[in-house]
């Protein structure tokens, strides 16, 4: 696999030319395909009798034009973030870590079954660090299996992942319905983290103030990977494994790190969901946003400044498409649609720009 | 314990086996023949879903289960078609582009379903069986083994089909040539690209059965989401199998069963929740790849686009 490995590293995921020209193409290449995806989702809705400006511009107010929306969208963007942090880390190291639901889920029931336990007996902030710092923990562990096979017995990491974010969602399930069940309520769910006590909002908007902890994160990966030498080292082995060990890398070591970095990550992006927003985790609750936020970070090329504005994006079309879903009797899954046309296109055109540019010499 | 042992729960679980393990076995063997090519089809789930809302479509609109499993034949085949050209013609990553058109899928039939159906729910009629004489009558075994669709049969068949291809015939070893070392079969005067995307094709007709016996057979309708993992449980099932049809039957039928143990002990009147007995079948791949993943054999192409004068 070092050769789509070494796809992965470089950020031109979809095709393996050498570096592409910088900028110019590349603004073209990312408005280009969203254009396109947008001109090909419109002729869906317009084949299912709706009106696509009108969906559009409703999508639009909703999610973005209306201060509700706005804040609803800001706040929806921190456990994506959290989860895009964590899979820039792992896809630069070249690691296909797919199993980020299932680490998101179990970080989530993990926060929720500690904070509220302990809430009250220490100070809140205190509560809230811990815990972050479980459901990181307990994220982490989730993927040392497929870390361990993966470094030391070579098992593609496809595969041990997807298995575990499988069982993973469903040992979420049984925990919440179990051993953290709630026994003051009938809804089968966690007790609850009560809203003062969750994470502080931002001034005096709604906006919860993990939208800050996911924007550090979020760039914190960007600088570590490009800018110090920690990254470089993740950065070989994404590109060559068998150099990196000549070169005197502990390819494993480096593969269980990234594995616990990225998994860590995706645990601290459940926490942010209960810890900031929910407060419990709901019985068969799985947004399944790990699966989604996968094209949006091969979208921005792995660069973190790209990465947070394709989700601030999608969060806004997640928001908006939410409440037309309601008003305009469009399911939500529409939007699956829509990014997923826009990755075939950008696919299409990185291709085009490629053979352009190897004619031209 | 003795109180689940009894013909009620074992008929049960062993029709919940055959009906829960044929999409999977179905799956499976699609994903073989695309990672004998070298190419991981992660798309596999979206094209077992668009099979199922095709498959069910057509024989809702048609009328003939048949033709239902045609047209989910053809739902698989469509997002294959696009799978091939852009992951094996132009060269995009597989992983990506096989994410992508599986969530594409995921959309797409659940919106077109909204529009459809979430109003009505049509129900199919239940399908017609073969019952084989005499087997058929065999205590506890007969109704599950013997009393079953035609599809079954022909997955059965097909295990046997693409054994002997596999071993006996050129096909097996070309296919193996694209997977290992696709310029040595370009340089012999094989069509890698073309060899590929049939493989592809193939496994997109397969997984689309697949996904339209979900559908037409195992719920009798179109449920958004329905294939619940069943086209990535195919991938694995293909990957334990190492290249052999014979596996992926055992594997399938061995994950049926544990998919299948739900609805058995709820049958039989036991509590165990759902959701630990959920766990069983992935549980059981992690214990099998910790014991022999060391052994587990990848084809060395695998994932690699092939571009003609490269390297």
């Amino acid at each position: 696999m070092s050769d789509a490995e070494a796809d992965l590293e470089s950020g031109e995921l979809l095709h393996r030319p050498g570096a592409l020209a910088r900028y110019g193409p590349i603004l073209l290449l990312t408005l280009g395909p969203i254009l396109a995806a947008l001109v090909c989702s419109s002729l869906i809705l317009l084949a299912v009798g709706v009106d696509p400006l009108a969906y559009y511009g409703y999508v639009l107010r909703r999610g973005l034009l209306s201060g509700l929306g706005l804040s609803q969208s800001l706040t929806r963007t921190a456990p994506l973030l959290l989860l895009a942090a964590g899979l820039i880390v792992a896809f630069r190291a070249g690691i296909w870590n797919l199993g980020v639901d299932g680490q998101f889920l179990l970080g989530a029931v993990a926060s929720a079954a500690l904070a509220p336990a302990i809430h009250g007996l220490l100070p809140g902030w205190l509560v809230l660090l811990l815990g972050f710092a479980l459901a990181g923990v307990v994220g982490a562990l989730w993927s040392v299996l497929p870390a361990l096979l993966k470094a030391y017995q070579g098992v593609n990491e496809i595969i041990t992942t997807l298995m575990t974010t499988f069982l993973g969602i469903s040992l979420a399930n049984a925990l919440v319905k179990l051993v953290f069940l709630d026994p003051g309520t009938t809804v089968p769910q966690t007790r609850t983290l009560p809203v003062p006590d969750r994470l502080p909002r931002l001034f005096d908007t709604t906006v919860s103030s993990g939208l800050i902890i996911g924007l550090i994160a979020v760039l914190a990966v960007h600088v570590a990977m490009n800018r110090t030498a920690f990254g470089l080292r993740l950065r070989t082995v994404g590109a060559n494994v068998r150099a990196a060990s000549h070169f005197g890398l502990s390819v494993p070591q480096l593969t269980v790190a990234t594995f616990a970095l990225s998994a860590g990550f995706a645990g601290l992006a459940g926490a942010s969901e209960i810890l900031g927003v929910n407060g419990n985790v709901r019985a068969d609750w799985n947004p399944a946003y790990g699966l989604m936020v996968i094209p949006l970070v091969f979208l921005a090329r792995f660069h973190g400044v790209a990465t947070i504005a394709l989700i601030f994006l999608y969060s806004v079309l997640l928001i908006g498409s939410e409440s037309a879903a309601r008003r305009l009797g469009v399911p939500q899954t529409f939007t699956l649609v829509l990014v997923a046309s826009m990755l075939i296109f950008f696919g299409i055109a990185e291709h085009h720009l490629h053979h352009r540019m190897r004619k031209a010499g | 314990m003795e109180a689940l042992l009894t013909p009620v729960f074992l008929s049960s679980l062993l029709t919940g086996m055959i009906v829960a393990g044929v999409p999977l076995l179905l799956a499976g063997l699609g994903e073989q023949m695309s990672e004998k090519a070298g190419v991981l089809n992660i798309g596999i789930e979206g094209m077992m879903l668009a099979g199922a809302y095709a498959g069910f479509w057509a024989a809702w609109a048609l009328e003939s289960i048949w033709l239902g499993f045609l047209g989910g034949i053809a739902g698989g085949v469509l997002v294959a078609i696009v799978m091939a050209l852009l992951c094996i013609r132009i060269g995009l990553n597989q992983i990506v582009i096989g994410i992508g058109l599986t969530l594409g899928a995921e959309g797409l039939t659940a919106l077109l379903h909204h529009f459809q159906f979430s109003r009505t729910y049509p129900r199919l009629p239940a399908p017609a069986r073969v019952d084989i004489p005499l087997l058929t009558d065999l205590p506890v075994i007969g109704p599950s083994f013997f009393g079953r669709h035609p599809i079954v049969y022909l997955a059965l068949a097909m295990v046997v089909v693409l054994a002997f291809a596999y071993r006996r015939t050129n096909l097996g070893l070309t296919l193996r040539a694209a997977g290992e070392k696709p310029a040595a079969l370009d340089v012999a005067g094989g069509h890698v690209v073309l060899l590929r995307s049939a493989a592809v094709l193939f496994t997109g007709a397969m997984a689309g059965l697949g996904g339209a016996y979900l559908a037409n057979v195992g719920a009798g309708t179109f449920i958004p989401f329905m294939t619940g993992g069943a086209g990535f449980i195919g991938i694995v099932l293909a990957m334990l199998a190492r290249g052999r049809p014979l596996w992926v039957l055992i594997a399938a039928l061995v994950f049926g069963a544990a998919l299948s143990l739900t609805t058995a002990l709820q049958v039989a009147g036991s509590n165990i929740p759902t959701d630990v007995i959920q766990m069983l079948p992935f549980a059981a791949v992690i214990v099998i790849l910790v014991a022999f993943g060391r052994r587990a054999r990848l084809p060395a192409a695998l994932g690699l686009p092939y571009e003609r004068g490269k390297r």
